[in-house]
């Protein structure tokens, strides 16, 4: 799965800058500025986080950063909405597990 | 420096319509929204709207909102991005903060346009990466184009169903099926039929029983319900599905509403808890007012004309101009309302809108 480069509605997609971040240690490229999760989709990644109690998989939910479901590690920060932050060059974005990993909770 | 005559929370088609009417009859006006972009969710639009020339009647989502944020340009509203509110205090005080910083803003008065959040369903396997709202598999295709999957199932026959699944088959995505509880399709006929006539099935009487994968969604089981809406045992069956949208109705962001004190009650057919108006936007506080699907889920047209109204409103309330002159505007956008809740979806709505408003709530002022 890769970006829509021809849509009916939309016509070509622009020319745009692509980046180079660090998903769990693998290089995926992004286009800058989309949200990381749509990066993520485009590279076919679809689990971000897995839950504390039961370590269950979550990714994607509602899109708009309201439902918190894709959180993940970006850049040493734990929970950071990845449908609502822009994706930029370099950075490091892990897989969270539980709340993360400056978290203190038990 | 930071004092404003209208605060908006919310910069989608309600806030937007609030501020441009509020900064065209001279309020000095800031508007804020938590996104790097204004325009809510108009920009994910991409069919053509219905109703009336007034309410851009063939005009894409993403061009009225394109206008709309060029009108409030050029009438110098302060438009703060990245900006979530937090806090609304007495004195009219709105706090938020940008990044890591924190910002404090003053408003005469303040107009919440903070809209919906989809709704939920759940059934064993909701939770698996795959099962995603209609909304978010909107966003990434008509705003980010990216797929989140390939052969998609959705459920709900709403207007957001139908279009969403519509606009995947547009972006060359599978869909499978619509699946709706309901006996009968719940959104609009023209919908329904450009849905159908791209080769997607509607199983009505049909729900979700549950979403199977080991770690992400791979199978969708779904069943036939009887007249009661209990699954019949025995009519199971199986599609192979990697996206299961969920679009089953909206509910109004009322954090912020509550948060100030207004009075909410309780409305099924315009989404749920909200905060109760009047005729003219104005909650139980009188320094704060609401447009839009906060002030009950309808859509994008509705919500731009309600935020227009609350924006006179806002003017009117601050005695910025002859209070007649603004009154005649109001009735223009009320009866072009009254005209947008026509028709056997819209009279419910109609309905709903004037029980609310002949509510007796009483007015308190705490902010």
């Amino acid at each position: 799965m890769a970006h829509i480069e021809e849509h009916p509605i939309l016509g070509t997609m622009e020319k745009k800058k692509y980046v180079t971040v660090k998903v769990d240690g693998r290089e995926i490229q992004g286009i800058e500025g989309e949200p990381i999760a749509a990066a993520l989709l485009a590279n076919g990644i679809k689990i971000f986080r897995f839950t504390h109690k039961f370590n269950e998989p979550r990714g994607l939910f509602c899109g708009i950063g309201q439902c918190t479901d894709c959180v993940m590690e970006v850049d040493g920060v734990p929970n950071v909405r990845t449908c609502v932050t822009p994706i930029r060059e370099g950075m490091e974005i892990k897989t969270q597990h539980g709340f993360g990993k400056e978290s203190t909770y038990e | 420096m930071n004092k404003f005559d209208v605060i908006v929370i919310g910069g989608g088609p309600a806030g937007l319509g609030a501020a441009v009417e509020a900064a065209r009859l001279g309020a000095r006006t800031l508007l804020l929204d938590e996104n790097s972009r204004p325009g809510g969710q108009l920009f994910k639009q991409i069919h053509k709207f219905f109703g009336s020339k007034e309410h851009y009647a063939g005009t894409r989502g993403f061009d009225i909102g394109e206008n709309l944020l060029k009108e409030a340009a050029s009438l110098n509203v302060v438009l703060k991005l990245d900006t979530r509110v937090w806090g609304v205090f007495p004195g009219g005080i709105v706090t938020a903060y940008c990044g890591e910083k924190g910002l404090k803003f003053e408003g005469k008065t303040i107009i919440l346009a903070t809209g919906a959040s989809e709704n939920v369903l759940s059934f064993p396997g909701s939770t698996l990466p795959g099962v995603i709202t209609a909304g978010a598999a909107q966003t990434m295709v008509n705003l980010h184009r990216v797929l989140p999957g390939k052969k998609f199932v959705v459920v709900g026959s709403g207007n957001v169903g139908l279009i969403v699944s519509y606009q995947l088959k547009q972006a060359g995505a599978e869909v499978l099926a619509i699946v709706e509880a309901l006996p009968q399709i719940s959104g609009y006929a023209v919908h329904a039929a450009k849905v159908k006539r791209a080769g997607v099935r509607i199983l009505l009487s049909h729900t979700v029983k549950e979403a199977i994968g080991e770690k992400i969604l791979e199978q969708v089981i779904l069943c036939k319900l009887d007249s009661n809406m209990k699954p019949i045992a025995g009519t199971e069956f199986t599609l192979d599905a990697d996206t299961l949208c969920l679009a089953v109705g909206l509910n109004p962001r009322v954090e912020l509403a509550a948060l100030c004190g207004c009075h909410l009650i309780y409305s099924p057919v315009l989404g749920g808890m909200m905060p109760w108006h009047d005729e003219n936007m104005c909650t139980s506080q009188s320094r704060i007012l609401v447009a839009g699907d906060l002030a009950g889920v309808e859509e994008a047209s509705t919500a731009l004309d309600e935020g227009r109204l609350a924006g006179l409103s806002a003017v009117q309330k601050l005695g910025l101009r002859n209070f007649k002159e603004v009154d005649d505007e109001m009735q223009k956008i009320k009866d072009r309302l009254t005209k947008l809740r026509q028709g056997p979806f819209g009279e419910k709505r109609q309905l709903a809108k004037q029980g609310i408003i002949s509510m007796k709530i009483p007015k308190e002022s705490c902010l």
